[in-house]
């Protein structure tokens, strides 16, 4: 599904990912752990196409499609979807308007949708606007539901969401990387950035990769490294400088 | 339902440019109309009891009361232009009174257009009585042809009575060389509501306007809305002012402006003069090619207990919202018109569907040429 190859990306005039190399195959979800500031989010968004994010080096493929000179809405379009941690706030853009805007002819039923993320009431609000940490990823999720990508990046998709609000967003995650069906019949991939390991309840990770200083440093079982990271931190990681 | 009007003369195309200012000469959705073409009155009736549509003339020789509210919010004194329509000997115009309680659900169109490259002048006199309600859409546009030399001169008079309402929505379709000057002023009563929404997508060489509503009455309430896009060549002098002089009067102020390449004033004025009064002044402007938005919002309070309050900004559209709404597959273009057409999204409060619709539609037009 997704191949990454020598990234190299630089964020104005500093490079803060060095010789990324990452392959998510169809079906399989795999969790991205690390450190505040070691990258991760900086590799969601090159991955998504924006255009602070420099790639000066290196490859991205997708579907077997080199992606890497791709604007955001040709990846979009081509099955790419990501959940945001701090979505832009869009004064006087109702959040309603902007998932028909997403659905383009497709025959949702959006109320319905909406109503099956508790966001029903927050169809004629402006986008971001007020929202709480855990209906700001109801509306992420909403709007992924409506996309409906193929691979599926989450940024920190439990963070500031009470437990009530993780297990709604944790089970429609799982449903929009189809882990409802069989491992064979599953064709939708997943990146996951996760601190907590909350959602891992949820999604059932295939793969766990800890990044460190850009780099992307190991491999692994997601629930061995998180326990490893929850039991003695980032510190070996760190200094770890042979992935 | 009153009969379609019959405009002599008139081409597809400038059929098609009155209908963008809300103009509905099938009267389809229409209660009453009144439609000058340059000094040519074709038009002026009403179907709904208890609302006249007349002529300025008609009306004078009519009510003679109504000299009583004549040049009385609007100073003949003012400035040329005032000076200009006062000196009229043949004046023109509309006049129209919702008599008390009465109310309409459809709105009267008022069509001012001009089709020659001269002055226009227009001397209106709008008047809700006790617990009337009035809703107007006033469509004013010119021929595409019109060349240099066209000018429209307008006073307005409103009056709002006790609990009476006003809506007046007005709609520009104007040409790049027709020079615009409304004069109006609103008075309102107690529980009075005004609510005066001005919409200009189109080109125009000038417009200059500040409407003044003063707040007479307990609990009235005054909310002026403004949408506007200034293409290169427009200079726009806009603003409205509100004065607030009795106890419980509110106003709001609302601009949204956006230049593609042309200027734009955006002017406010909010006076509390007495306690327990309130006013929000809010102006929001984009730059999406290099043009001037000038924004002069001024606050003004001299007792204790008026509440004021002012928000201006003016900037350009942010890369990442537009990357936002891409990475939801939507092209840079759509994601620029998707969040254009948001920060053009006022919905106001009090005003019917129909009229809200309307102001969507003007929206519309200007979205599909590539705002």
């Amino acid at each position: 599904m997704l191949q990454i190859k020598n990234l190299h990306v630089k964020v104005g005039d500093k490079e803060v990912l060095h010789d990324i190399n990452l392959t998510i195959a169809e079906g399989e979800t795999h969790v991205l752990l690390g450190p505040n500031g070691s990258g991760k989010t900086t590799l969601l968004m090159t991955i998504m196409g924006f255009s602070n994010y420099t790639i000066t080096e290196g490859k991205i493929l997708f579907k077997g499609e080199d992606v890497t000179s791709m604007h955001a809405h040709e990846r979009a379009q081509r099955g790419i979807g990501m959940m945001f941690q701090r979505p832009p706030t869009i004064s006087g853009l109702k959040l309603g308007k902007m998932l028909t805007a997403i659905s383009h002819t497709k025959d949702e039923n959006i109320p319905e949708l909406a109503k099956s993320v508790h966001m029903d009431k927050f169809l004629e609000r402006d986008i971001n606007k007020g929202f709480s940490g855990g209906e700001i990823k109801r509306s992420e999720v909403l709007q992924l539901m409506i996309q409906n990508p193929d691979f599926v990046m989450l940024d920190e998709p439990e963070s500031g969401v009470d437990l009530e609000n993780i297990s709604l967003i944790g089970t429609t995650i799982g449903s929009l990387l189809e882990k409802d069906k069989h491992l064979i019949k599953r064709r939708k991939s997943g990146l996951v950035i996760t601190h907590t390991g909350y959602i891992l309840d949820y999604i059932d990770a295939d793969k766990g990769h800890v990044m460190c200083d850009g780099q992307i440093r190991c491999h692994g079982n997601p629930r061995e490294i998180l326990k490893d990271i929850k039991q003695r931190g980032y510190r070996e990681c760190l200094e770890c400088r042979h992935p | 339902m009153p009969s379609p009007i019959k405009v002599p003369d008139l081409s597809k195309t400038d059929r098609d440019r009155l209908a963008q200012t809300g103009i509905d000469l099938s009267m389809t959705n229409r209660c009453g109309s009144y439609l000058q073409m340059d000094q040519d009155i074709v038009h002026a009736e009403c179907g709904e009891s208890g609302i006249e549509v007349l002529s300025y003339k008609r009306a004078m020789e009519k009510y003679d009361w109504l000299k009583d509210y004549a040049w009385q919010v609007v100073s003949p004194e003012k400035d040329e232009i005032t000076k200009y329509v006062a000196a009229q000997k043949d004046p023109k115009g509309y006049v129209i009174i919702a008599h008390k309680g009465s109310n309409n659900v459809l709105p009267i169109q008022a069509c001012l257009y001009l089709g020659k490259g001269q002055i226009q002048h227009v001397h209106n006199i709008i008047i809700a009585e006790e617990g009337a309600e009035l809703h107007i859409i006033s469509g004013c546009a010119s021929g595409a042809h019109v060349g240099k030399g066209g000018a429209h001169y307008g006073i307005s008079e409103f009056y709002v009575k006790k609990n009476a309402k006003i809506s007046f929505t007005m709609i520009h379709n104007w040409s790049e060389d027709i020079e615009v000057f409304p004069r109006s002023a609103s008075v309102i009563e107690e529980n009075g509501v005004f609510l005066s929404n001005y919409v200009c997508m189109q080109p125009v060489k000038k417009v200059q306007m500040y409407p003044t509503a003063t707040l007479k009455g307990t609990n009235s309430v005054a909310r002026f809305s403004s949408i506007v896009i200034s293409t290169p060549g427009s200079h726009m002098d806009l603003g409205s002012r509100a004065i607030l002089e009795a106890p419980g009067a509110s106003a709001e102020l609302i601009t949204r402006a956006i230049t593609k390449g042309g200027t734009i004033i955006s002017r406010g004025h909010i006076n509390g003069k007495i306690a327990g009064t309130r006013g929000h002044l809010e102006c929001k402007g984009l730059i999406l090619k290099d043009g001037r938005i000038y924004a002069i919002p001024e606050i003004e309070g001299s007792v204790v207990g008026t509440e004021l309050s002012h928000e201006a900004a003016v900037g350009k559209l942010a890369r990442d919202e537009i990357e936002y709404l891409m990475s939801r597959g939507l092209d840079e273009d759509e994601a620029t018109a998707t969040i254009i057409r948001g920060f053009l999204d006022v919905k106001i409060s009090g005003l019917p569907d129909a009229l809200q619709k309307q102001i969507d539609a003007s929206i519309d037009v200007a979205e599909k040429s590539g705002f």
